[in-house]
């Protein structure tokens, strides 16, 4: 037969399975050997909700399309909301798009363990790979919500700047953010089934905290730290800002915020690892 | 390979795998345990330090499988087998001691995990399959040796939950069926679906055993267990009990634990059991029709007798005797006492020694073991000798003879197989 190559590439190959492994032993090898089905379930994740969905692809737009107007009426209108000097539409959509992805990304994440209890209960795989999979697949759903952003900047004659080549910086960092935070509540979701009840409430007030709907500015110089704190806030700003080019990227902010997200994702993926031993007794 | 001795492919070492009792009862909930341990800190931690009630899966298990061998893992349920196969494949890990794995590693311990009903039977292949540990080109290689197997070609583009479920698990099985671990483990969950594709399992799993990989081989079908494999652990209550080459012997030991190995064909009172003085059973066994005691194993194609031999000290009219015939499952399969036919043919009992004889039909009861249970009574009054508490007991274990028919020889699902009358006729 033709695959019978691991064999002979690998005749010292040991798998040794243990009560207890060391904070961050990772088993690289092993994700690089199932680095295909990361993929999959990505895929997987897309088709589905694409499939199961009568509007389909049109989803993916139309729940910022809509918040956006919804928001541009009643902050934007009604309440008077500073935006930064540039059109609240625009102001708004261009927080959303980035918002509605991690918002998501990070909901189908938190549940992911517990609604693929078949896979942890019957199969091996990387269990890290199910919480890695939506922030995954989210970011086709941004690739298409994106096209309305472009469509909004032509109509009000907005340009990227050169700082536009950190768009895939952001984005890699807003994924780890979601992988991270996914690892952490996905695994916390497995032990306690009330948490699936508080993520969404969670969730929004991560949105209140986050310059979605307002500028960071609204909140006065000494209280600009406290909004620091939350990875988002220089994620959603800088994203902001590159695309639409109105203000200079705040890369001491972005770099506190790099940190952060590391700090998140790491400890996500060490508390994933200690924990994952025993999802297949619990689920 | 190289001169020097391979190490085996498997290391199982002291390997012990406990489960806290009561703890899976109910999921946990993040509110209810906080407000348990602020409300009761004291007891929280008490009961975070106190032994938990725990249950042994698994306790000390050793052995070690060298490259190319069928490992056959039998065992009652709870004994161990499942929980191994569940450590070996990574689902969950042991508690203490350690698994040491030279291979990849497949497992099939359950068909068609993470079929999508939304997707089709295309795309299920190759999820399926990534699930499995297969590669996007060694799926593409395969992909048309695996549609071909499974027999749904022209559903390919279709969505699962349009399939019958029958299609369904033939077409998890093809996928699960090309995989090519180094180590596979398989769990019995493959005998399910209808005789034909569990022929098609079993003819796969023969077809990678001879290729040379390693089984490690889980199942209840001792016939699949003795074809497949070469060696074979007996597991008892999370522990090795048997080990060996020996397979046959191994799971006779298994089907009977009995010291001698071979199941007693009949019970012989040692003196001083169920003394009475209305039937005083002193010996059980079975005969062929001329009265020529039989031994297991015995063959379907001939009728069996069983007699029963005992002494009366006190004849009484009421006495009734009779058997009670469980299948290996220790489900009552039927009663038979000397009462069921009319009046007339009841024997009649005087002081002295009794011998009854009664006959089980050829060909009524399945390849498997019986047991037989003596019972007696004094009708309608008491119990003399009680089934299902301790009674004179022995083992009827039938191989063979099913049918003269060449389409009937292995053995069928059911608990009996009578070979029924058919006529054919056509209508002028």
């Amino acid at each position: 037969m033709g695959n019978s190559t691991m064999t002979k590439d690998t005749p010292d190959f040991e798998l040794i399975i243990r009560p207890k492994y060391g904070l961050l032993d990772l088993n690289w090898r092993e994700l690089k050997e199932y680095h295909e089905l990361l993929y999959f379930l990505a895929l997987r994740e897309l088709k589905i909700r694409y499939k199961q969905t009568a509007m389909g692809a049109s989803w993916a737009v139309l729940q910022p399309l809509f918040t956006m107007i919804i928001f541009s009426l009643i902050f934007g209108g009604l309440a008077q909301m500073p935006s930064e000097g540039i059109p609240y539409p625009l102001f708004s959509y261009s927080g959303l798009l980035l918002w509605i992805y991690f918002q998501n990304a990070l909901t189908l994440s938190g549940n992911s363990l517990v609604e693929n209890h078949l896979l942890l209960s019957k199969v091996y795989l990387p269990r890290l790979f199910i919480p890695t999979a939506p922030g995954l697949a989210g970011l086709v759903d941004y690739a298409v919500a994106m096209i309305i952003l472009a469509a909004m900047m032509v109509y009000y004659q907005f340009m990227p700047t050169a700082a536009v080549f950190l768009l895939p910086v952001i984005l890699l960092l807003t994924l780890l953010l979601v992988a991270g935070m996914g690892y952490w509540l996905s695994a916390v979701c497995v032990k306690y089934r009330d948490v699936k009840f508080v993520l969404p409430f969670f969730i929004q007030i991560l949105m209140f905290i986050s310059p979605v709907i307002y500028p960071s500015s609204i909140l006065g110089e000494n209280l600009q730290w406290l909004l620091s704190l939350n990875p988002l806030t220089s994620l959603i700003n800088a994203h902001r800002a590159v695309l639409l080019g109105h203000a200079p990227v705040d890369y001491p902010g972005l770099a506190m915020s790099a940190a952060i997200t590391l700090l998140i994702f790491i400890s996500g993926i060490v508390y994933l690892r200690q924990t994952e031993k025993y999802f297949a007794d619990l689920v | 390979m190289t001169s020097q001795k391979e190490k085996p492919i498997i290391e199982v070492r002291h390997l012990f795998k406990e489960y806290r009792i009561g703890m899976d009862k109910t999921y946990k909930t993040l509110a209810g345990s906080v407000s348990d341990a602020a409300r009761h800190p004291v007891k929280t931690l008490r009961d975070l330090r106190a032994p938990k009630d725990t249950f042994q899966a698994l306790s000390d298990v050793n052995f070690e499988v060298e490259r190319g061998e069928a490992l056959g893992v039998i065992g009652r349920n709870g004994a161990g087998k499942s929980t191994l196969l569940k450590l070996l494949s990574r689902i969950t890990y042991p508690t203490m001691g350690e698994v040491i794995m030279r291979g990849r590693v497949g497992s099939l311990l359950e068909v068609g995990t993470g079929f999508h009903q939304e997707l089709t039977g295309r795309e299920n292949i190759y999820f399926n399959g990534a699930i499995l540990g297969m590669k996007k080109r060694e799926i593409d290689a395969k992909f048309d040796e695996i549609v071909k197997f499974s027999g749904v070609e022209k559903f390919l583009d279709t969505p699962v939950k349009r399939y019958s479920s029958g299609m369904q698990v033939r077409l998890a099985f093809s996928v699960a069926a090309h995989l090519e671990p180094e180590i596979l483990l398989v769990d019995e969950v493959l005998a399910v679906g209808d005789a034909e594709f569990q022929k098609k399992c079993m003819g796969k799993m023969g077809e990678v055993a001879d290729e040379g990989r390693t089984v490690l081989f889980v199942s209840h079908n001792m016939n699949a267990i003795e074809r497949l494999c070469k060696r074979c652990i007996l597991l008892e209550k999370g522990s090795i009990v048997q080990e060996g080459s020996d397979v046959s012997q191994i799971v006779k030991d298994y089907l009977y634990p009995q010291k001698e190995g071979i199941l007693p064909s009949q019970w012989i009172n040692d003196g001083n059991e169920f003394q009475n003085p209305w039937f005083e059973p002193k010996k059980m066994f079975v005969t062929d029709s001329f009265g020529n005691p039989l031994s297991n194993p015995i063959s379907n194609d001939q009728d069996v007798w069983l007699q029963i031999e005992g002494s009366i000290e006190t004849p009484d009219p009421a006495l009734d005797i009779g058997y009670v015939m469980y299948t290996e499952e220790n489900a009552t399969l039927y009663w038979s006492s000397l009462y069921d036919h009319e009046e007339s043919k009841w024997p009649v009992f005087s002081q002295g020694n009794a011998t009854l004889k009664t006959k089980i039909p050829k060909r009524f009861l399945n390849e498997e073991i019986y047991k037989i249970e003596l019972y007696s009574s004094l009708y309608q009054r008491m119990w003399i000798i009680e089934p299902g508490k301790y009674s004179p007991s022995l083992n009827l274990q039938i191989q063979g003879g099913l049918s003269d028919s060449p389409y009937w020889v292995e053995r069928r699902d059911g608990v009996i197989a009578p070979l029924m009358e058919w006529k054919g006729m056509m209508k002028d």
